[in-house]
């Protein structure tokens, strides 16, 4: 049938070579419809949309920089002595991984700059994943339609430290495999098979000969494809819902207001890849990462004082330092039935992480059933117009940052000279008591900030022009808002609190006593956006004011 | 427009106890006119912004000639110092990234300044039409159908079977990844062998120490006789034997019972893994007899038989037993009576066979 209406339908023929190649191509692959469909797609414009593509774009950098690397590292762990160009670790036994790292850091042209391409990149890589999930937590981009997808982001999140660790590990020097031993002794601490994890990753005892072969395998094969998986169903996500939006005049959940892709979006974000790039470039070519030729090869014996993670691994190895071993004579470590349970290893391995993860993970789910809202939300929240939200979101992350700091408490102990047990006191109070802080402040600041967006919205903003009127009295001259400034102030949702309803039944089932007391915890402390009401009620009020100032702003003027 | 959707049913029972349902809202005034630039009104402005871009792709070839210069001219030959390196780095650093900057900035700022600003406003479609949704059930349905496997339940329920058990082979395929624990973790070097008790060396060069070398206040890191001689498994020997050395006053130490002659004239040898996840242990504060390990801070007292008084770790550092040999050199009387390092679930039971 398609083969009857081309022969009727006159036929397109391309005037230039490149025009003749392009429909060859086209013809057999469907170029036009793509175009067609994508071509002028919309995409909304705002900087904090950009840190996902500084993830996206580090994440090729990864790609092109770790391939390189590929071609020089070497991930054996045969012992060999050193016969580099680096002169202190001449003939320094080593194993064949240090030594070809090194050798790509002083004997290939360009090693040492890809090296710190690579680790710079692998930084920011794990950096601009969280800034942008946290992003899209304040501004409530993970509601309906978008759940699963932030879902996705969190699992990327933890690929990427996966990738960053494994990768640290690899170059076998001392501080790596000081990484390895803290990894082996929280692997051995889980109950029952803890031990035969250690034997079976390490292949033997630690460190034997076969954990940088094998980490390498995960590092440059399966977590980047794992990766490289999670990135095409995030983006084909993206495509689906199309990208959300910033409230504001003439934005809603039924349309999407930007550029589009071509010119100028595509211009953009094909632009910013090469910026990321640049700074990339930057950093490796000023700024020494990881100078594995300082640390010498890895010995179980040597101590090196003052050793840091790679910053995103640092809240699991700041929660193990602030977990104290003993209170007292209270020993945080158990036999039971001839076993032995170590919690003081085991609690903060895993118990912070895994309740950042599971509420991460959970938060869309939790937030919909509190407030039993199926819409899907296309236009953003402020996060001031969120407050409990914010205030959450806020707890959890000076929580984390607690933990973050705690692995560094040594070095804010000789830095700051204070004394290092003192740090670790405040800091294990902190983990506690941040988060409510934090809390409470966010929340109470979230209010006010939206106390005075309706301030400014029913009574104008501050000119800083004080007048006196006839009978004596100082007033401040207040302008009123062109419209659409005023409607970014008054153009948003603010929910109540959902009191329990009866099921079918007519029964107040538990669970939903439970909603209910979350939902009046959610929205009970509310400031309800301006109403035209509201605003004619205010300009009643100031009237005289509010005149003259217009009045005067146009005198002043002329 | 006023196109804020709130009017789910659970919103309205609701927000009309609350008094807010009926409440006007202001009217949507719609995407803001769209205000020129000053390139789009002034061909001087436009004009300027054209050569500020093709200069940024100058920037760019500029670059990418210093990256070759400096790659090519910069030689990497036996006699390169670190200054070398360094300066070869930098110079690829500041190539790359004008040769990128260059293209970032250059075609962010056409964008920016020359292409259309105008915003448009697209509609949004639903991710999934309810026709759809029919219409695939109904084929969903039909393959169901056409299988026959919700009549067939004998077919399913084996295939059901056959694919859980299909598997196992994947997992057990891993079942060499590593040997099995057994009591590896529990002997070090350190037990004697053939009745020769093991002299305590130096780290790393492997000399032997004398008793009388080891001053009041020093420490040495030491290993075990032997260690450096061993051609395989040789970290992994290291990783559990490593011991720190130190002379403190007699009269300060305080043995309990049965490790009162684990010492020698207030000589005394410590494991030096630490029992919380394994770092070496090795900073020793001479004036408070404290071990501290550099990576999470357990602070282990001297004085008390390394008993923990401030960290992460649960457990005493575990002592080596040592004594003097007739030539004077420190020995290890035997092996340590417990696991060294870190907790594990057998660990128990392992120090209770070493002790029986």
């Amino acid at each position: 049938m398609s083969a009857a209406s081309t022969a009727e339908a006159p036929a397109f023929v391309a005037k230039t070579k490149t025009g003749r190649i392009t429909d060859f191509v086209d013809q057999r692959v469907g170029g036009s419809g793509i175009l067609r469909e994508f071509g002028r797609k919309v995409f909304p414009d705002h900087w904090s949309f950009m840190f996902g593509e500084v993830a996206l774009y580090s994440f090729v950098i990864l790609l092109l920089s770790g391939t390189f690397l590929t071609f020089f590292f070497d991930p054996s762990m045969a012992e060999t002595h050193y016969d580099g160009s680096y002169l202190p670790l001449k003939n320094v036994e080593m194993s064949v991984a240090y030594s070809s790292s090194l050798n790509i850091s002083f004997d290939v042209r360009g090693g040492l700059f890809m090296r710190q391409v690579h680790h710079w990149a692998a930084l920011l890589f794990v950096a601009s994943i969280g800034v942008h999930m946290l992003r899209v937590f304040f501004t409530g981009a993970f509601r309906k339609p978008r759940e699963m997808n932030w879902v996705v982001g969190g699992v990327l999140l933890i690929l990427a430290m996966a990738a960053g660790f494994t990768g640290y590990s690899l170059p076998d020097d001392l501080l790596s495999g000081n990484g390895l031993r803290i990894i082996d002794g929280v692997i051995k601490a889980i109950p029952v098979v803890g031990t035969y994890i250690s034997f079976f990753l390490f292949g033997g005892e630690f460190p034997g000969t076969a954990i940088i072969g094998r980490l390498y395998m995960l590092h440059i094969l399966l977590v980047p494809a794992l990766i490289l998986l999670m990135i095409v169903l995030h983006l084909f996500m993206v495509v689906v819902h199309k990208h959300t939006q910033y409230p504001g005049p003439g934005r809603n959940d039924g349309n999407v207001v930007g550029y589009p892709l071509g010119p100028v979006y595509a211009a953009k974000a094909g632009g910013f890849f090469f910026i990321v790039f640049g700074v990339l470039a930057l950093m490796a070519g000023f700024f020494t990462i990881n100078p594995i030729w300082n640390y010498g090869p890895y010995d179980p014996s040597p101590v090196s004082a003052g050793t840091q993670p790679d910053w995103y691994i640092g809240f699991v190895d700041g929660a193990l330092r602030l977990m104290p071993g003993v209170i007292g004579d209270f020993h945080f470590e158990y036999i039971i039935f001839g076993h032995v349970l170590t919690l003081n290893v085991l609690l903060p391995a895993l118990v912070p992480a895994g309740i950042i993860f599971t509420v991460l993970f959970m938060y869309p789910w939790i937030e919909r059933w509190i407030t039993k809202d199926d819409r899907e939300h296309h236009v953003l929240d402020r996060p001031r117009n969120a407050p409990t939200r914010t205030a959450i979101g806020v707890a959890g992350f000076t929580w984390y940052c607690v933990m973050w700091a705690a692995a560094g408490s040594d070095l804010i102990a000789t830095h700051f000279h204070v004394s290092l047990n003192d740090v670790t006191y405040w800091l294990r109070t902190l983990f506690f008591i941040g988060p409510v802080i934090a809390f409470t402040v966010t929340k109470r600041v979230a209010l006010a900030l939206q106390r005075k967006d309706r301030e400014i919205a029913l009574h104008g903003r501050e000119t800083g022009r004080i007048v006196r009127l006839p009978h004596g009295e100082f007033i401040e001259v207040h302008a009123p808002l062109d419209e659409y400034k005023h409607y970014k102030l008054v153009g948003f949702e603010s929910p109540v609190p959902l009191p329990a309803v009866p099921n079918d039944h007519g029964i107040v089932t538990r669970k939903e006593k439970r909603r209910a007391w979350l939902s009046r915890w959610f929205f009970e402390d509310r400031v309800a956006p301006a109403t035209p009401a509201e605003l004619e009620a205010a300009h009643g009020h100031h009237a005289q004011p509010a005149v003259e100032a217009r009045e005067e702003s146009k005198s002043l003027s002329h | 427009m006023g196109n804020h959707s709130d009017g789910s049913p659970n919103h309205s029972g609701t927000v009309a106890t609350a008094g807010q349902n009926e409440v006007e809202k202001f009217q949507d005034p719609g995407i803001p006119p769209h205000r020129l630039r000053l390139a789009d009104t002034d061909p001087k402005a436009a004009k300027r912004a054209e050569r500020q871009v093709a200069l940024l792709f100058g920037a760019s070839v500029v670059g990418t000639l210093i990256f070759l210069v400096a790659y090519f001219a910069i030689d990497l030959g036996d006699d390169s110092s670190i200054a070398t390196i360094r300066l070869q780095n930098a110079l690829l650093g500041v190539g790359t990234a004008f040769a990128m900057l260059g293209i970032g900035t250059g075609i962010v700022h056409w964008a920016k300044a020359l292409m259309p600003d105008h915003e448009v406003s697209e509609e949004r479609h639903a991710v999934r039409i309810e026709e759809d949704r029919v219409a695939a059930v109904r084929i969903v349905d039909d393959i169901v159908e056409e299988t026959g496997i919700k009549r067939r339940p004998l077919i399913r329920n084996t295939l059901l079977g056959a694919v859980a058990l299909a598997p196992l082979p994947a997992l057990a395929v891993f079942g060499d990844l590593g040997p099995r624990p057994d009591n590896t973790l529990s002997h070090t070097m350190w037990a004697p062998q053939e009745g020769k008790l093991k002299r305590l060396t130096r780290d790393p060069d492997g000399t032997p120490i004398k008793a009388s070398d080891v001053t009041l206040g020093s420490a040495f890191h030491v290993i075990p006789e032997g260690l450096n001689e061993l051609h395989e498994g040789k970290l992994n020997e290291k990783a559990k034997a490593v011991v720190l050395l130190m002379r403190l006053d007699p009269s300060s130490l305080n043995p309990s019972k049965g490790r009162e002659d684990w010492s020698y004239n207030g000589i005394v040898a410590y494991s030096k893994i630490c029992t919380h996840v394994g770092c070496p242990v090795a900073l020793y504060e001479q004036q408070t007899h404290h071990l501290l390990c550099p990576c999470h801070q357990s602070t282990f007292d001297l004085t008390n038989e390394c008993k923990v008084i401030f960290g992460p770790a649960s457990r005493p550092l575990p002592q080596l037993p040592i004594a003097v040999d007739d030539e004077g050199y420190l020995v290890a009387t035997s092996d340590f009576k417990e696991p060294v390092g870190p907790s594990y679930w057998e660990r128990d039971e392992h120090e209770r066979s070493i002790n029986s």
